[in-house]
């Protein structure tokens, strides 16, 4: 994908959330650090350009909710969450650049009840990759992308990177060695 | 990160900066209407006081419930120690309880370091002796950063009872790594003879240093721990060293005033200074869990064997959490 995919990709999310939902009225959308916050808050100007409400966002870490801490050998690295509006009875959309085995969301889900009761919580991913983990699945995709389950699909957004685009690259045959081929979160 | 930390030796100044980093994620879960996250579910976490202390031991068994770790008080009344068990002996009986870790304060300099020989967990300093107190150091330092917006160049006073003070040791420790200029006042004899070592400029005059200062850091006079007399009397030693409303004056407007508290209010501190808007001594209570905390995390959120003599290199081969 490259920079005008994605930019079409995030209108078309920003027009299917707010069918959905019929409007923006009680929305949130809260994105997953890194990458995931700055798709919501494009999202945010969207859907303000499209129907005229401003909808809040929020900025999720879902580090301390992991499901792997005490297996890596560091403690995994933390993020700033930042949740400035009360979450209870609204339609909270969560929003994460890449959906794979599912294992973010689950632990998003939990960090965001902690937050509250919302109303309804619906998912909005920019890349599905397949090879899911757990019951989970993504309301709104970008694109739906097959890929090996060692392939490594990296996002690049402008906010972060600089450029917009997303890129697979296919596993190297052989793998050289156990070194972290680098935390995602990170 | 060492697995311990028994002293500031124990951090570099880019740990520190990692540690008053994760510090502020979780000074956001404090702000939160449910004040905890799961990260250390599973984990024990003990602290083993030998010595009386209000906040340094809240703070630690606040934090690690707000991490969802288990906690174990244990204090020398109630318990085998009254009896006459010894450190080693209790030391073997909590790493037979499978104790993740042991927050540790001692009147004796080194009995933290000497418990890393009985157990298999880390072991947190919660003040040994006249040695060091390095959590209190890091929730300082993460105070002085969060309301001054820098570390590196800060003119920080550190006023007092120097000699006995394992507060004024780490913290001084901590502040000459990341950068900032010390200097340690009081009476020639409360400053240990080994104070130029530190890195530290040493001044027996308080009014001479105010005008410059960006933090005033003043210490409580201990005299439970002081064998002999001395300074004349606390009269004294109060209109000498004391921070009063009228050396405040002297200060820069925007300097502020710190405390590892307890204090003696009307000794080392005027009462009515103490509750000036610069002072931020509650701050530095609030800020406290949020640095034990990040610490706690920081060595236990590891893998268990990721530990000397256990297997270390879990980490690339893990399944990612996320996508």
């Amino acid at each position: 994908m490259d920079e005008a995919d994605v930019r079409r990709a995030v209108t078309r999310i920003a027009h299917e959330i707010l069918e959905r939902n019929k409007g923006g009225n009680g929305l949130a959308l809260v994105g997953i650090a890194a990458r995931g916050d700055d798709l919501a808050r494009r999202l945010a100007v969207e859907i303000e350009r499209i129907e005229g409400t401003s909808v809040p966002v929020g900025v999720l870490d879902i580090t301390f909710y992991r499901d792997d801490i005490g297996m890596r050998a560091e403690a995994p690295e933390v993020h700033q969450t930042d949740v400035p509006f009360d979450v209870t009875g609204r339609t909270v959309v969560l929003v994460d650049d890449v959906l794979f085995t599912g294992r973010t969301i689950r632990a998003a889900l939990d960090a965001l009840v902690d937050f509250g009761r919302p109303r309804a919580i619906q998912l909005g991913v920019l890349i599905d990759r397949g090879h899911r983990e757990l019951p989970i699945r993504a309301d709104f995709v970008g694109k739906n992308v097959p890929t090996r389950k060692d392939d490594d699909v990296r996002v690049a957004l402008r906010e972060v990177d600089g450029d917009d685009g997303v890129v697979i690259e296919p596993a190297p045959t052989l793998r050289v060695a156990k070194t972290g081929t680098g935390d995602d979160r990170a | 990160m060492n697995k311990h930390l028994l002293s500031i030796d124990d951090v570099t100044a880019e740990d520190i900066v990692r540690i008053l980093d994760t510090a502020e994620s979780f000074r956001e879960v404090g702000t939160r209407v449910i004040k905890k996250v799961p990260a250390l579910r599973g984990r024990t976490v003990v602290n083993l006081f030998y010595e009386n202390s209000t906040r340094t031991r809240i703070s630690f068994e606040l934090a690690a419930k707000r991490l969802s770790a288990d906690v174990i008080n244990f204090s020398t009344s109630g318990s085998s120690v009254s009896k006459g068990e010894s450190l080693k002996d209790t030391a073997l009986t909590l790493q037979a309880m499978g104790a993740d870790a042991i927050v540790i304060r001692h009147s004796s300099s080194g009995s933290p370091l000497t418990l890393t020989k009985w157990v298999r967990g880390s072991v947190l300093n919660a003040g040994d002796g006249t040695h060091e107190h390095p959590t209190q150091a890091l929730l300082d330092i993460y105070t002085m950063r969060e309301r001054l917006g820098r570390l590196e160049g800060l003119r920080v006073a550190i006023v007092g009872d120097v000699l006995h003070s394992r507060v004024a040791r780490s913290l001084s420790f901590a502040l000459v790594k990341v950068g900032a200029e010390v200097t340690l006042v009081g009476p020639p004899t409360l400053i240990p003879p080994d104070a130029p070592g530190w890195g530290a400029q040493v001044s027996y005059d308080i009014e001479s240093v105010l005008p410059k200062l960006d933090v005033c850091y003043m210490l409580r006079v201990q005299r439970e721990r002081q064998r002999q007399q001395y300074f004349p009397s606390v009269r004294e030693y109060a209109r000498l060293f004391g921070l009063t409303s009228g050396r405040v004056a002297m200060l820069p407007p925007e300097a502020l005033i710190m405390h590892p508290g307890p204090m003696n209010r009307g000794v080392e501190i005027e009462s009515d200074v103490a509750d000036l808007p610069n002072s931020v001594i509650e701050e530095q209570v609030t800020n406290g869990i949020a640095i034990r905390m990040a610490l706690l995390y920081l060595l236990l959120g590891g893998a268990r064997d990721a530990r000397p003599g256990g297997v270390s290199d879990l980490g690339g081969d893990e399944e990612e959490a996320g996508t």
